[in-house]
């Protein structure tokens, strides 16, 4: 409860902040403080100090594999704020209003990664991607921008009444909007129940929707692209491995009691086969690295999606560590790509020479994308294809999968190609050196991580 | 402890070496490194402590995979190898001017620890990590060092090597949860119980992998162009000891993990192969120049060393294990030559050279030994393993052997060939003010000559080092 109640309350300071605090540049640390005081209220959870005692009425259920990603999500975002903290505030008049949105979509994150009911859900995904709209069209004189907004909100809310009219139809199958114990309920219809797989197929649509899965996932290159780069930034990882995490309580409970009547594997299948082709194929004909990061963050959803089919151990720790190395790499890439006057890959032409600390955390990052070893990236799409394998069956998912993640290496490797091989003189803003330092202790997380997966795992037992 | 710092020097030094901005002290600092690399080896091949060659420690245990690595008779005589070779690739281009000398010499030693780390791992999910950072520095090295086409060149190396080893990990994968105690470690992986339909998928995921690094036709494709388009110094570790962890994966995993489905399949590997050879040798007839010339005739010669291995008669296998190194120092003594030239004379096509041997007596003496082991004449390294090659074969299949030995006569042919365009003849336009080559090249030629003539004569050592370990490789897969 710690960390849902910390966000919000935190973000109403950031509100009041917006014209008790004259000074621009102060939001940005209010802000970290304000990550950091909820990064701590969340670890005092995990370890059993609840400072507010709410009875939500089986409506959460807090785990330590929930509280543990909430420590992901806030970490990130605090390393997001304090890397593209300088950027956000060249966006315009609002930035302690950006900081505010930031602070209610953490909470919607708290809210997914703790629900035991179905209004919780859609509760959660409604508070996480409404400040989204906001902020995707917070480029106020930027038409793309603009564009993107409308687009994202046109989608997202058809997505959601597709959601809801789910969960109703859930409702009418089951009798419940509990996750859990439902079973119980839907034992009076004599088995499953025609509507509750109705409802079911209803949230799994606009749960792909969410996370971007094909053939759900048109809007996210254009709505990843129009936004602003610090906003695409966080909306593309933590935000979609939220999602992931709620997809994945949904599955676990609800789709592996009603796989008798309808084989979830299959369609499954389908739709990582088909995300993972969108994602890839696309990503190499891109000739920017912002629109190639977009559909690549379709790609990688494709890997995560392994996950949801498999449902087993290896998902869960599989899906942790895939939000840590694909949020850090990506916000670090971001990071870099916000500093960059020109975004196609031409604009790195160079790297190396002029910035040799940008080039090298960047290509850690490309390669933890890429899934080499020694970086988290590797152990995420280990543990990935190992969560398919050990179920034993459709074996040959995962070997479509990995012939796509060759693929991805192509594109990877581009930005990695002009950054080393190629001559130029990259145009960037200026910056300091703690960003450097930043990205230094990013690209040393990332390979900690990496070759000692238990810094990761050892919190979910201890 | 001998094991850990045979990967562990290397990694500092190539770590430490890439922040060295003078190129001289580069030089310098690199070849002490792989001196002292190469004495470790010495002394790992020597020592009568066996505690000393073992080294295992806990790693993931989540995963169920540990750091275990060992010395044993097939990882001693690649490492030998592969330590051997450094310092003389680094002697023979110690006065060739790199920029950025640093970052170069310094990935070659990293990309030697990741040599080393893949020869001596005793764990699957530790040899992969290797197999793939070796990979790292030799694309870095290739894509900014090499030649004008590198970096379509190089990416091509990369994607086809990496497309296969993300096969191979699949493998690993679906195997480790069939292990009886799910672990990753080399024993656990020969006791898999898998059903004989799995073995057949596991075994060709695996193959194809090995397949592309050797190369086995019909996955060579990317090989002559890597070869042509990287630095001589690094084709060098590349066909040197680089192809050698195809051979490796095929003698310490593939084939004693699935021994069934390699019998059943040999025939296949075996054709494929012979018909590689028996292609690559033709296509290098007709090259016109040296590092292509040579790049093929090494896919002849990987070729033979892996039907030897999926014949699995004792002979082949023996003579495939002396091969290896062999085979390593011959290449090696080849590019030297090939990389004196052009240097000097800016072109490596038969057609521009000629009469060298007026010019540079020196050079075409090393160079026509280098070329007569390269052809596995008599007292030459190379004959032993190819005779014992031969007949292992040849106890497989006549009709193989037979199809096979038509290459070893290609092989005379283009190898002479070669010798007699650029070395005899009449000097050329552009060999008109060649002079002989420096002392660091022939210093390092020189020690390769002697390995050449010393192991044509005395075979002994080698085929002593390794005794034990064959034996233990024919009960495994027999």
């Amino acid at each position: 409860m710690n960390a849902i109640i910390f966000s919000a309350g935190w973000g109403i300071i950031m509100m009041f902040c917006s014209f008790l605090v004259k000074n621009q540049s102060s939001y940005r640390h209010i802000a970290a403080v304000g990550l950091l005081v909820l990064l701590a209220a969340n670890i005092f959870d995990t370890y059993g100090v609840d400072f507010f005692h709410i009875d939500s009425g089986k409506m959460l259920a807090y785990t330590r594999f929930g509280f543990v990603f909430n420590s992901i999500a806030i970490a990130s975002t605090l390393i997001y704020v304090l890397l593209t903290g300088r950027d956000i505030e060249r966006l315009g008049r609002y930035t302690a209003e950006f900081f505010t949105l930031v602070f209610f979509v953490l909470c919607g994150v708290c809210l997914l990664s703790a629900y035991n009911n179905l209004l919780m859900l859609f509760l959660g995904i409604e508070i996480l991607t409404i400040p989204l709209y906001i902020l995707t069209g917070s480029d106020k004189r930027n038409l793309k921008s603009n564009e993107a907004a409308l687009k994202y909100f046109l989608m997202g809310s058809f997505s959601t009444g597709l959601m809801l009219m789910g969960i109703a139809l859930m409702y009418g199958g089951t009798g419940t909007f509990l996750l859990e114990s439902s079973r119980l309920q839907s034992n009076l219809y004599h088995g499953i129940s025609f509507l509750e797989i109705v409802g079911l197929l209803f949230l799994l649509a606009s749960m792909c929707f969410k996370v971007s899965a094909a053939p759900f996932h048109f809007w996210t290159p254009d709505v990843y692209d129009g936004a602003p780069s610090v906003v695409t930034s966080f909306m593309a990882t933590i935000v979609k491995v939220a999602g992931f995490i709620a997809f994945l309580k949904l599955c676990t409970v609800r789709m592996s009691v009603t796989s008798t009547a309808i084989d979830w594997k299959l369609i499954f299948s389908i739709i990582i086969i088909l995300t993972l082709l969108f994602g890839n194929i696309t990503a190499i004909f891109q000739q920017s690295v912002k629109r190639m990061l977009a559909y690549s963050s379709i790609s990688q959803a494709g890997f995560m999606l392994f996950a949801l089919f498999s449902m087993n151990e290896y998902a869960s720790k599989g899906l942790l560590m895939y939000s840590v190395a694909y949020c850090l790499a990506t916000i670090g890439l971001f990071a870099v790509l916000v500093k960059m006057k020109d975004v196609t890959f031409e604009g790195y032409n160079g790297l190396a020479k002029t910035q040799p600390v940008l080039a090298a955390t960047n290509a850690i990052f490309l390669f933890s994308l890429a899934g080499i070893p020694l970086t988290a990236g590797f152990l995420a799409k280990y543990y990935m294809l190992a969560s398919i394998i050990k179920t034993g069956t459709y074996t040959w998912v995962v070997v479509a999968g990995v012939l796509f993640a060759a693929i991805s290496v192509y594109y990877y490797f581009r930005v990695i190609q002009a950054m080393y091989f190629k001559n130029g003189e990259p145009q960037m803003e200026s910056f300091g050196r703690s960003f450097k330092l930043g990205l230094v202790v990013l690209a040393a997380i990332i390979i900690i991580v990496g070759a000692f997966p238990q810094a990761l795992f050892n919190w979910l037992y201890f | 402890m001998i094991a850990l710092l045979l990967i562990l020097i290397p990694v500092i030094g190539g770590l430490i070496n890439l922040f060295i901005k003078n190129e001289s002290s580069a030089k310098a600092f690199s070849l002490i490194v792989s001196l002292i690399v190469l004495a470790v080896a010495l002394g790992g091949i020597y020592t009568s402590q066996a505690d000393l060659l073992h080294f295992d420690i806990s790693w993931m245990p989540d995963l169920g995979s540990r750091i275990t690595l060992e010395l044993d008779g097939l990882s001693k005589i690649l490492s030998l190898l592969t330590a051997v070779s450094m310092p003389v690739i680094l002697i023979a281009v110690y006065k060739d001017h790199y920029p950025d000398a640093g970052k170069f010499f310094g990935l070659m030693l990293l990309c030697q620890a990741g040599m080393l780390g893949v020869f001596l791992s005793m764990d699957a999910l530790l040899f992969y990590f290797f197999w793939e950072l070796a990979l790292i520095p030799a694309y870095f090295i290739c894509s900014i060092w090499g030649g004008e086409k590198r970096i379509q060149v190089t990416f091509k190396f990369f994607v086809y090597t990496f497309v296969g080893s993300l096969l191979m990990l699949v493998a690993i994968i679906f195997v480790y949860f069939h292990t009886p105690d799910h672990s990753f470690a080399l024993k656990s992986f020969y006791n898999a119980h898998l059903t004989a339909a799995q073995t057949q998928w596991m075994f060709w995921l695996f193959f194809i992998a090995l397949a592309i690094k050797m190369p086995v036709f019909p996955f060579h494709t990317w090989q002559p162009d890597t070869y042509e388009q990287s630095p001589t110094a690094f084709t060098m570790v590349l066909s040197g000891v680089m192809v050698k962890m195809g051979l490796f994966g095929v003698i310490r995993w593939l084939l004693p993990m699935f021994p069934q489905a390699a019998s059943s399949n040999s025939s296949i590997i075996v054709t494929l192969t012979v018909i590689g050879m028996l292609y690559a040798s033709l296509i290098a007839i007709k090259q016109d120049d040296m590092k292509r010339l040579i790049a093929y005739s090494s896919i002849a010669h990987v070729g033979l060393m892996c039907a030897a291995l999926f014949a699995k008669q004792q002979a082949g296998i023996e003579g495939v294990f002396i091969q290896m190194f062999n085979h390593g120092i011959n290449i090696i003594g080849l590019w030297i030559v090939v990389d004196v030239i052009e240097k000097q004379l800016g072109t490596r096509k038969f057609s521009e050279l000629g009469g060298l041997a007026q010019k540079a007596p020196t050079l075409a003496i090393l160079f026509v030994v280098m070329c007569l082991a390269n052809v596995a004449l008599p007292l030459t390294n190379a004959f032993v393993g190819e005779f014992l090659m031969f007949s292992g074969l040849f106890n497989y299949s006549p009709v193989m052997a037979g199809t096979a030995i038509i290459c070893i006569i290609l092989a005379a042919a283009y190898t002479l060939n070669m010798i007699r365009k650029v070395f005899y003849g009449n000097t050329v336009a552009s060999t008109e003010h060649a002079h002989d080559s420096s002392f660091n090249v022939n210093a390092a030629l020189v020690v390769l000559v002697i390995l050449v003539i010393v192991f044509g004569f005395y075979p002994q050592p080698m085929i002593d080092l390794t005794r034990e370990t064959v034996q233990l490789f024919i009960t495994k897969i027999s």
